[in-house]
């Protein structure tokens, strides 16, 4: 499936936003958004992705 | 004494972690300064994982953190970059920053009170950057804000207050809101006169962290921030223009 991650377009196996994250290897206290709405973590497992979800994933970074 | 959501804070200087020289460099500009906020931000992650290391970093300061949204220029982007702030960083605090101008990084006041509403409306302990407007200031308020943060001057500009008026009008317009400057301070004199207008902290990072001693300058900060702070409570006198004198007259020997 083709989706899109932090920008970037990728062919994943996964099918949950969980297993996608489990898939890009990332782990740690990060946050998820799927084509621009929160997702919250206690509900990464149950949301299934679909072809073409834009799906960002941040974390703790410097700011002012 | 004025509180941020309830909470005391223990020191008037709220620091920034972005641009230091490295993370020793800021953890020191925090421990001298004894800043007890701490803004800080969400980035695009990847495998590599550099926002843990980051957080765990942040956490050893034993700081409050502060949250931003900063670079958003919707309610919605902000919304959602609230919500994933809290969820991180695990805290109902949010610096909400909703961006109407390129150049000058002026806040679009009609955006920030529409994401303040909604954020308010969903339980956060909305911070907003701010202009000095009272009726924006107002409109705030009555959307749930309990503190603003109007800005000195430009974010990063190092120019000060360069409405002292309007930051006045704002101070005794809400005489029992928490106020913070917030931008555009470049100079412990700055940090201090915002204090001595009864603001109740400030908040800065460009002047620290590119500063050539970003520790040195983050005393000077703290310092001038206290001053500011004693000088305010302690009732200052008005200038006046003619002079009046300060040693007694009774008394003084007739040698003339």
């Amino acid at each position: 499936m083709k989706i899109v991650l932090n920008g970037e377009p990728q062919e994943v196996e996964a099918r949950s936003l969980a297993a996608l994250l489990e898939e890009a290897g990332i782990s740690g206290r990060v946050a998820t958004a799927v084509n621009e709405a929160f997702v919250p973590s206690a509900l990464r497992s149950r949301h299934m992705l679909a072809e073409g979800d834009r799906i960002e994933v941040v974390a703790p970074m410097q700011g002012g | 004494m004025r509180r941020f959501y309830g909470v005391d804070l223990r020191d008037p200087l709220m620091l920034g972690t972005a641009q230091y020289p490295s993370p020793a460099i800021l953890a020191e500009a925090f421990r001298v300064s004894g800043a007890g906020v701490a803004t800080v931000s969400l980035r695009r992650e990847g495998a590599g994982g550099a926002g843990q290391s980051f957080w765990a970093m942040i956490r050893e300061l034993g700081v409050r953190v502060l949250p931003n949204t900063a670079g958003c220029h919707s309610v919605k982007e902000a919304v959602t970059t609230a919500h994933m702030a809290r969820e991180v960083f695990d805290t109902p605090w949010i610096k909400l920053e909703v961006i109407g101008h390129t150049d000058s990084l002026q806040p679009d006041v009609f955006q920030l009170v529409e994401a303040a509403r909604i954020l308010t409306g969903e339980g956060f302990q909305v911070f907003p950057y701010c202009t000095e407007d009272l009726v924006v200031g107002e409109r705030l308020l009555a959307a749930g804000c309990e503190v603003l943060m109007p800005w000195g001057a430009p974010i990063g500009s190092g120019r000060g207050l360069t409405n002292e008026y309007g930051l006045r009008a704002l101070r005794s317009e809400f005489p029992d809101v928490p106020l913070v400057v917030d931008a555009g301070i470049g100079l412990p004199s700055h940090a201090a006169r915002a204090m001595e207008l009864g603001y109740d902290a400030v908040l800065l990072n460009t002047a620290v962290a590119r500063a050539g001693d970003p520790v040195e300058m983050a005393r000077a900060m703290a310092l001038a921030a206290r001053a500011g702070q004693s000088a305010y409570r302690a009732d200052p006198i008005e200038p006046r223009d003619m002079a009046t004198a300060s040693t007694p007259v009774i008394g003084k020997a007739f040698l003339t």
